[in-house]
């Protein structure tokens, strides 16, 4: 079995037998990086740059650490303390870098489209960590892994997306994940966070909490990106989390046990409260391990392609 | 395609007994022995042994895991397309045992030598046997032998071993398969 497509850009490009393939594969990672010796050497003749152009923990650390378990060599790199600072283009420094032979690259970037622009120019596999406001498939790949493993299967599953929508590309890729697989999608959250092209993606909207949250199976409650707002969407934080925020007496007022998902980084108090992040509802941990799983599964599948 | 049997239903179960009894003479009550199967054809003939051996010494407390050795191969890239793994289940660790792998056929030795790759996440074996039902000789491409031999055949490369089984396939044989005709 082999994967479709040659990067990893967005999940718009993946076929359910793709996201499928992913998924079987890193139920055999999740296995090794269980065992006492977590490491396997499938790519050990394989050189990884890891390129962060903006700024992450877990999505670099997971990618780091699936890279390293697989046996890769790795490059990081990060934009702050670099030549980007000195006026150097996107093409340019990759190419720089990929002339110390990489294989493949794994890129975050504010802008979006910015992995696709990578993949038309250069000569080496891209998997997309986050570009902008457009795509962050790998997120999507274990959110969905995740409903999956506490459900048994994503079809037939409704799932909420809570919060700021229109500045997240966390909310795109899950859409088109979720979607392929079967599953009923709604979107929740003040008006102006809601993009207006959702009405063309088939997705439910919902601007009432508690009707979302009662219509659901998951919730999956994302963070307000301060830092991609120019303008205010909303009067303030305080009133934000007193209509989207979720609170234990909010989710133990609803008529059935739901499953409590969260991408990171987490602002505890505002779109969810401490009880509730830790409660046994959420399964935000869980996410996590996860996501070194079936980042092992994508980079052992791309790099089955190389050459 | 011609193919001829040369493992019927009764010398396939003389072969599985006598194998047993070979083990035996070397590993006692197996306390301190583990039968690993690797996937995928070698944990059917892992598991027939097993429950054997069960049967003889009456005993069923031996530790018997399945191993997956596709992320251990050492032609990653160098198929078509990779290969999908299988699970591996191992429930114990392996420090100090003596440790008998488990395969149907051995052919060129890179699965074993994959084998002996993976089954180190698991501990430091105390000594390590290899147990095939057939052994397709002068056809090894790395130094490995077994320990323990169902039938030993002479094959070419454009012939094919393959093992059948009860569970999978309704019936116990092994027939070798020539492609060529």
């Amino acid at each position: 079995m082999n994967l479709s497509v040659k990067h990893l850009l967005g999940i718009k490009d993946l076929s359910p037998q793709d996201i499928e393939l992913i998924f079987t594969t890193a139920d055999n990672f999740k296995e090794v990086i269980n065992r006492p010796i977590k490491k396997v050497p499938s790519l050990r003749d394989t050189t990884i740059a890891n390129l962060f152009f903006e700024n992450s923990t877990r999505t670099k650390l997971s990618f780091e650490l699936a890279e390293k378990r697989l046996s890769a060599d790795v490059l990081n790199f990060s934009a702050s303390g670099s030549s980007v600072s000195k006026g150097e283009t996107l093409i340019d420094t990759v190419n720089n870098i990929l002339a110390m032979k990489v294989d493949m690259v794994v890129m975050r970037h504010p802008n979006p489209g910015a992995a696709i622009l990578l993949s038309k120019h250069i000569d080496a596999t891209i998997i997309n960590a986050g570009d902008g406001a457009h795509e962050h498939p790998t997120q999507a790949l274990l959110d969905a892994y995740s409903i999956r493993q506490k459900y048994g299967e994503v079809k037939g599953k409704k799932v909420v997306i809570v919060g700021d929508i229109l500045h997240s590309r966390v909310a795109l890729s899950n859409i088109f994940c979720l979607q392929k697989l079967g599953a009923k999608v709604m979107v929740c959250g003040p008006t102006t966070l809601i993009p207006k092209y959702i009405n063309s993606l088939n997705v439910k909207v919902e601007h009432n909490l508690k009707k979302a949250l009662e219509w659901c199976d998951v919730a999956n409650m994302l963070r307000i990106q301060l830092e991609r707002q120019d303008i205010k969407y909303f009067p303030s934080l305080r009133e934000y989390t007193m209509l989207y925020g979720l609170d234990k007496k909010l989710l133990d007022s609803l008529s059935k046990e739901i499953t409590v998902m969260h991408p990171g980084p987490i602002n505890r108090g505002v779109e969810i409260t401490s009880d509730v992040a830790d409660s046994k509802q959420s399964v935000i941990l869980e996410q996590v391990e996860n996501g070194v799983a079936v980042r092992m599964a994508v980079l052992y599948l791309l790099a089955a392609n190389i050459g | 395609m011609n193919q001829r049997v040369i493992l019927n239903q009764q010398s396939f179960e003389i072969t599985i007994a006598r194998l047993c009894h070979q083990l035996i003479e070397n590993h006692n009550d197996f306390t301190n022995s583990a039968i690993i199967g690797l996937q995928p054809r070698g944990i059917l003939l892992a598991k027939r042994i097993h429950s054997e051996l069960s049967k003889i010494l009456g005993n069923n407390t031996l530790l018997f895991g399945n191993l997956d050795v596709t992320f251990f191969r050492d032609d990653f890239r160098r198929r078509e397309t990779p290969l999908v793994a299988n699970a591996t289940k191992m429930d114990f660790i392996i420090e100090n045992k003596n440790v008998i792998l488990v395969d149907d056929v051995l052919y060129t030795g890179r699965t074993i030598r994959a084998g002996l790759d993976a089954m180190l996440a698991y501990g430091r074996p105390k000594k390590v046997e290899l147990l095939v039902l057939i052994d397709r000789r002068y056809n090894r491409d790395l130094p490995i032998q077994p320990d323990y031999t169902g039938k030993s055949v002479d094959t070419i490369s454009s012939e094919k071993v393959k093992v059948l089984w009860k569970e999978t396939e309704n019936k116990d044989e092994v027939i070798l398969i020539n492609e060529k005709n």
